[in-house]
């Protein structure tokens, strides 16, 4: 009898047993919902896949009597700008930041330690001072993403800088490079991997954080919506959002997972042949 | 005029001596191989020749100038790990150098000036025998590939100095005498000046034109407290070659001595 951990599926036969849960969830469900429905068809806690369907159809395709808007976009639209400005923001300081306190000993010593304690201020307990210094707007809510991920992605690519072997940097300096000319040549593409995969790590938190603020003071947006309806309980818009929310985020993980091997061939294939 | 000249140099990390003593004159085109057991400062020496290191009291002269006190291209470098960017392509490493050179901002060159940079590296790279793979990633390469990359990537900047850190020490046998033949060959179509730090006594003889053997003194001697200094200076008469120069007594002396 060999091990189990000497057992390996066949390709076919990972993705199906990949695919076992998912399946086995949406039957589940599918059993809860109708035997609740059986016993009150006014039920609105499971509701059937019809009706979420229509909900769907609603939210998605048809305007909105009251704005005029198709209700499903226009959130989208909101959420994904806000969230986008915010990481782009986040990621920039991260990288900015990130390298100099990495590299640079003087910049280190005067920023790291604000850093270090910046990083454990919860930013939810911050939200109330963004709102009440930033109004109600779309700042507020930006402002609470880079808050939220900026430290993290400025500590991780600082180790990631300082961790580059030392010999490198005295190679590039026999090689006449300037400060500027490492951090363009031998600090930024190494330190590109890390920081894809910082802000793929990222991606949580910063949802979280938009959807959090949007929950509170919004007037459209994917938190706000389903924080909107949970007042009657819509559980055929909540659920249909929250499976778009998390397709939204997968899209992105992966969209940055093919962005790292298009950008970092050598980080990626080259190392591995060896 | 002595191409490096070091006089009184010592070294202390946190008030413990680590060289002291230090007094050498190195003509220009000496190939200097610097041997003793580990611990002995011999790395400590290289580093200070980079200016990765100050020394704590004497001087460091190159060309009679006084050494700058950062790492430049007027000494270049191979490390035994991390001397080529596994980021860049074999070509592009070696490109590297020039491209800060000549291009202080973007630190690349583009049209005209990259061609005729990529013609000029392509030079070094068939000189080392890596044109073929000049495409690839340093991770694709052997041990050996990597450390001729190193070397044409250091030889494009014609330093001065060519400072090796046991270059080979992580080659096998076979490659490794491949490595001398062509770091050999090189030192004499360059005319550089090398100095090579290596734990490998037969090496250091068959390559070096002087060989420089740091050593501790003997614990019962009083100065032993005070670091580890140049114990012999042999300069080597003849070109080097692979055969031994020193009779064997001689050479079996100095092995007792340095690995003891």
């Amino acid at each position: 009898m060999r091990r189990i951990i000497n057992w390996h599926p066949s390709r076919a036969g990972a993705f199906m047993l990949g695919a076992v849960p998912f399946i086995l969830l949406i039957v589940l469900y599918l059993i809860f919902s109708d035997l609740r429905l059986a016993a009150n068809p006014n039920d609105k806690l499971l509701p059937a896949p019809g009706r979420i369907w229509d909900t769907i159809v609603r939210l998605a395709m048809v305007e909105d009597r009251r704005s005029g808007a198709i209700l499903l976009w226009r959130d989208t639209g909101a959420s994904l700008m806000r969230l986008f400005i915010g990481l782009a923001a986040a990621t920039l300081a991260g990288l900015c930041v990130g390298i100099a306190t990495g590299l640079i000993p003087y910049m280190r010593s005067t920023f790291g330690p604000l850093i270090a304690i910046v990083s454990m201020v919860p930013p939810m307990a911050v939200l109330p001072i963004l709102f009440i210094v930033l109004g109600l707007g779309e700042v507020a809510k930006i402002v609470l993403i880079i808050i939220g991920v900026a430290p993290f992605l400025m500590r991780d690519l600082a180790i990631r800088v300082s961790e580059l072997p030392r010999a490198q940097l005295v190679k590039a300096q026999t090689l006449a490079a300037s400060s500027w000319q490492i951090v363009l040549r031998v600090v930024l593409p190494q330190i590109m991997p890390r920081l894809i995969d910082g802000v793929r790590l990222s991606l949580g938190p910063a949802w979280l954080f938009l959807i959090a603020a949007e929950a509170i003071a919004a007037t459209e947006g994917l938190g706000y919506r389903i924080f909107l309806v949970r007042r009657y309980l819509a559980m055929d818009v909540i659920l249909p959002y929250v499976v778009w929310i998390t397709l939204l985020a997968f899209a992105m993980d992966y969209l940055l997972r093919l962005l790292k091997r298009i950008i970092c061939p050598w980080a990626s294939d080259g190392a591995s042949r060896r | 005029m002595s191409a490096v000249t070091i006089r009184n140099v010592a070294k202390l990390y946190d008030g413990v001596p680590v060289l002291r003593d230090i007094n050498i004159a190195v003509d220009a085109g000496e190939f200097c191989t610097v041997v003793g057991a580990s611990g002995c400062g011999k790395s400590t020496f290289l580093r200070m020749l980079l200016s990765e290191e100050r020394p704590s009291s004497g001087e460091i002269r190159i060309d009679g100038e006084p050494v700058a006190p950062e790492p430049g291209p007027d000494r270049g470098v191979v490390y035994q790990r991390y001397s080529v960017f596994p980021h860049l392509t074999v070509l592009q490493n070696v490109m590297l150098g020039p491209g800060f050179l000549r291009a202080p901002f973007m630190a690349r060159l583009f049209g005209a000036k990259a061609r005729a940079l990529r013609k000029e590296a392509m030079q070094y790279l068939d000189a080392v025998g890596l044109a073929a793979v000049c495409d690839q990633y340093p991770a694709a390469l052997s041990g050996g590939m990597q450390q001729r990359l190193a070397i044409a990537q250091a030889l494009i900047m014609r330093p001065k100095l060519l400072l090796l850190d046991e270059p080979f020490g992580a080659l096998d046998p076979g490659t490794r005498k491949d490595m001398h033949e062509l770091l050999r060959r090189l030192w004499r179509d360059s005319g550089m000046t090398v100095f090579m730090v290596t734990h490998d006594l037969q090496e250091g003889f068959s390559l070096g034109t002087r060989v420089l053997v740091f050593d501790k003194p003997p614990l019962s001697d009083a100065s032993a407290a005070r670091g580890a200094t140049i114990t012999y200076d042999l300069q080597l008469k003849r070109r080097p070659s692979a055969d031994a120069i020193w009779g064997p007594a001689h050479f079996k002396e100095i092995q007792e001595n340095v690995q003891g």
